[in-house]
């Protein structure tokens, strides 16, 4: 089965000049075959991107790419469930990943993917949303190997995916953690989370760095890293594999998943080239490995 | 003859004060209460349950504690308890079924059928399917893991599996819930008092970044047997795992670290980042809530105490039943047993945000 390497939606509030020049390099650089497009954390940071949204669009279209766009996680107001309405319909480029239940209720019948932030955690559950007409399914953040085991022995006609880089989403709220860090009131947040490239770093009082605010979403301090694990998610029968963009070298990182997926070298020789690449970062593995999100497990 | 014409801001008023009215001449809200155990079943129901909420004792339910919850037989002796006091019993099958192990949520369903409760509460997706298919009948309610938080996706679960009710997360304005209200018709139910989750719930997986267990996968958040506490000096440190929670001074009184609840350092200050150890407590806006059409009220509290299920079943009772509103109300005596002990009315007021 073929392996494809895709690059989930930019979590992140970047200006617009960055994320151009992101993708660009994406689209003439990375071993990449499928780009997810859209503002999926913050309705307010949605109108920045729309602009440019078809430019990059193309881009990678010309680039050989397919691209597809991703909905928003939370959505409260009839305002911002319109906006996503009247964006999913819009779109012409191809698929849509739906992340919320309102997004998969516009998108029934037709074929679509399903995003980790939808809970498929059992067999039902994938195979209630495959009849629905989802072709692709990226399973939740903290499904452990086993239920992914179980999840891929399904009769099921939908391909699997996987995030297997990045710092991993584990919460999202109607209030902004970030703008009260900064004493700011949702409402009148000034997007100070642009100025956090990575997320704002949340450490603990004895200064153990823990987590990462995101605006509205709560993130992982470390970066999931299951290089280690992709020959053996492969033979499970995963055949998507997602790396979350990052204000770090992202296409050399695709490169060395790619390389690993192609078995020019092994999982552990590519983890010590990641190692190399982001010297700051901690890995972890420990939802995979049935522990702790943060715990990081070699073999053995 | 001249008929005065009406703005269109006063027939707006006018249509809003008609649906009030409506409103608030249909039957009392009806007061959900939890029962961690059969002996606080006995409680809710004496003290003035309308209805009563249970789990099995297993990772079925999202209140999975040690010591909680029900077995089958103990459950066919609540309700019979319950429904000769004319009080209903629903049944917590809310946390997701893992995949490979669906058969425990299955057998769930068949004793929750079996007993004859008056409905089970899920949320997901496989499970419903399974139960809208296997148990046409029995009634179902939408856990607030589903985390429906708008009137698309409500109108989903309406649709695809005959969802009667839909619990509200409780990441919504009151003003938001009238719009869903007015739009699905749908039964909803709210939290009302208790303990606040400050992440949209059944999207939440700090806990088990921290611990491994997470109210999805095991029915737990931040798990009592991952807490330890360290003396350091004077100090009194909290910690949920590998991970500080809260630092505690000679003068504060400590809490449990509930993660979301803890003191962090961000943007270089600690500081309560996501909430302050506070409580749910709307009792000074139940009419606000009727008047937006929700039709059931949530005491959070499972694990809870028999005290505590008594004291605000009471409290609620007493609210409810006099029909001058939320003036009357005991709340010096709710606040002193809310977690944290200062009390908040969390999203329903937009400044929460």
């Amino acid at each position: 089965m073929k392996s494809f390497l895709t690059l989930g939606p930019l979590l992140f509030n970047w200006d617009i000049k960055k994320i151009r020049e992101f993708y660009f390099k994406i689209a003439d650089e990375a071993p990449i075959e499928c780009v997810y497009l859209g503002e999926i954390v913050c309705s307010k940071r949605a109108p920045f991107l729309e602009p440019v949204l078809q430019e990059l669009t193309e881009r990678l279209k010309q680039a050989g790419k397919e691209v597809i766009y991703s909905t928003s996680v939370l959505i409260e107001s009839d305002k911002e469930l319109e906006n996503s309405r009247t964006r999913v319909q819009a779109w012409a480029n191809g698929l849509v990943e739906a992340n919320d239940m309102a997004a998969i209720h516009f998108l029934l019948g037709k074929p679509h993917c399903i995003g980790p932030y939808i809970n498929v955690y059992n067999e039902e559950a994938l195979l209630y949303l495959t009849e629905q007409g989802a072709i692709r399914v990226t399973l939740p953040f903290e499904l452990p190997q086993t239920s992914i085991a179980a999840l891929s022995q399904a009769q099921n006609r939908a391909n699997l995916e996987l995030q297997v880089f990045g710092r991993q989403p584990l919460a999202i709220s109607a209030r902004c953690a970030h703008a009260r860090a900064y004493g700011l009131h949702k409402h009148n947040c000034q997007l100070i989370c642009g100025q956090d490239l990575d997320g704002m770093a949340v450490l603990t009082l004895n200064q153990q760095p823990f987590l990462v605010v995101n605006g509205l979403q709560t993130l992982s301090y470390t970066y999931c890293n299951l290089i280690r694990e992709l020959t053996e998610l492969q033979n499970l029968g995963v055949s998507y594999f997602r790396l979350s963009p990052h204000h770090t070298h992202m296409v050399e990182v695709a490169h060395v998943f790619r390389n690993v997926l192609d078995q020019k070298y092994e999982g552990e020789e590519g983890y010590r080239r990641l190692q190399a690449l982001l010297p700051e970062a901690s890995f972890s593995n420990g939802f995979y490995k049935s522990e702790a999100g943060y715990v990081n497990r070699g073999k053995g | 003859m001249c008929v005065p014409t009406q703005s269109a801001e006063t027939r707006k008023y006018i249509k809003l004060f008609i649906q009030s009215a409506i409103v608030m001449n249909t039957p009392s809200l009806e007061l959900v209460c939890p029962a961690g155990t059969p002996a606080a079943l006995k409680d809710a129901v004496d003290h003035g349950a309308d209805a009563v909420y249970v789990g099995f004792r297993n990772e079925t339910n999202a209140r999975n504690f040690p010591g909680l919850n029900f077995s089958a037989d103990e459950l066919a002796e609540g309700i019979t308890y319950a429904h000769a006091k004319s009080c209903k019993v629903f049944v917590a099958i809310n946390t997701f079924a893992r995949a490979g192990a669906s058969h425990l949520w299955h057998q769930a369903l068949f004793d929750a059928e079996r007993l004859k409760v008056d409905a089970v509460i899920l949320a997901d997706l496989g499970l419903l399917h399974y139960c809208h298919r296997t148990y046409p009948n029995l009634r179902k309610h939408l856990s607030v893991q589903a985390s429906a938080s708008n009137v698309e996706s409500i109108r989903f679960y309406q649709k695809a599996f005959n969802v009667k009710r839909m619990v509200l997360p409780r990441v919504l304005t009151v003003s938001e819930i009238a719009n869903i209200y007015h739009k699905t018709h749908a039964e909803l139910e709210v939290f009302a008092f208790g303990g606040l989750c400050v992440m949209a719930e059944g999207r939440c997986a700090l806990s088990s970044y921290a611990t491994g267990k997470s109210p999805n996968t095991s029915g737990v958040c931040s798990p009592a047997s991952h807490v330890h506490y360290e003396k350091q000096g004077e100090k009194l440190i909290s910690k949920l795992g590998e991970f500080t929670i809260n630092v505690f001074e000679s003068h504060e009184s400590a809490g449990y670290p509930t993660l979301c609840k803890g003191r962090f350092i961000a943007n270089g200050k600690p500081l309560y980042l996501f909430e302050e150890p506070v409580s749910l407590n709307t009792i000074s806006i139940l009419d606000k809530l009727k008047a937006a059409g929700v039709c059931a009220i949530k005491i959070e509290g499972r694990q809870r105490g028999r005290a505590y299920v008594a004291e605000v079943v009471r409290s609620f009772r007493a609210a409810l039943d006099n029909p001058e509103g939320s003036l009357l109300i005991p709340a010096t005596q709710l606040s002193t047993i809310s977690e944290g002990q200062t009390e908040t009315v969390g999203s329903y007021e937009r400044g929460w945000r």
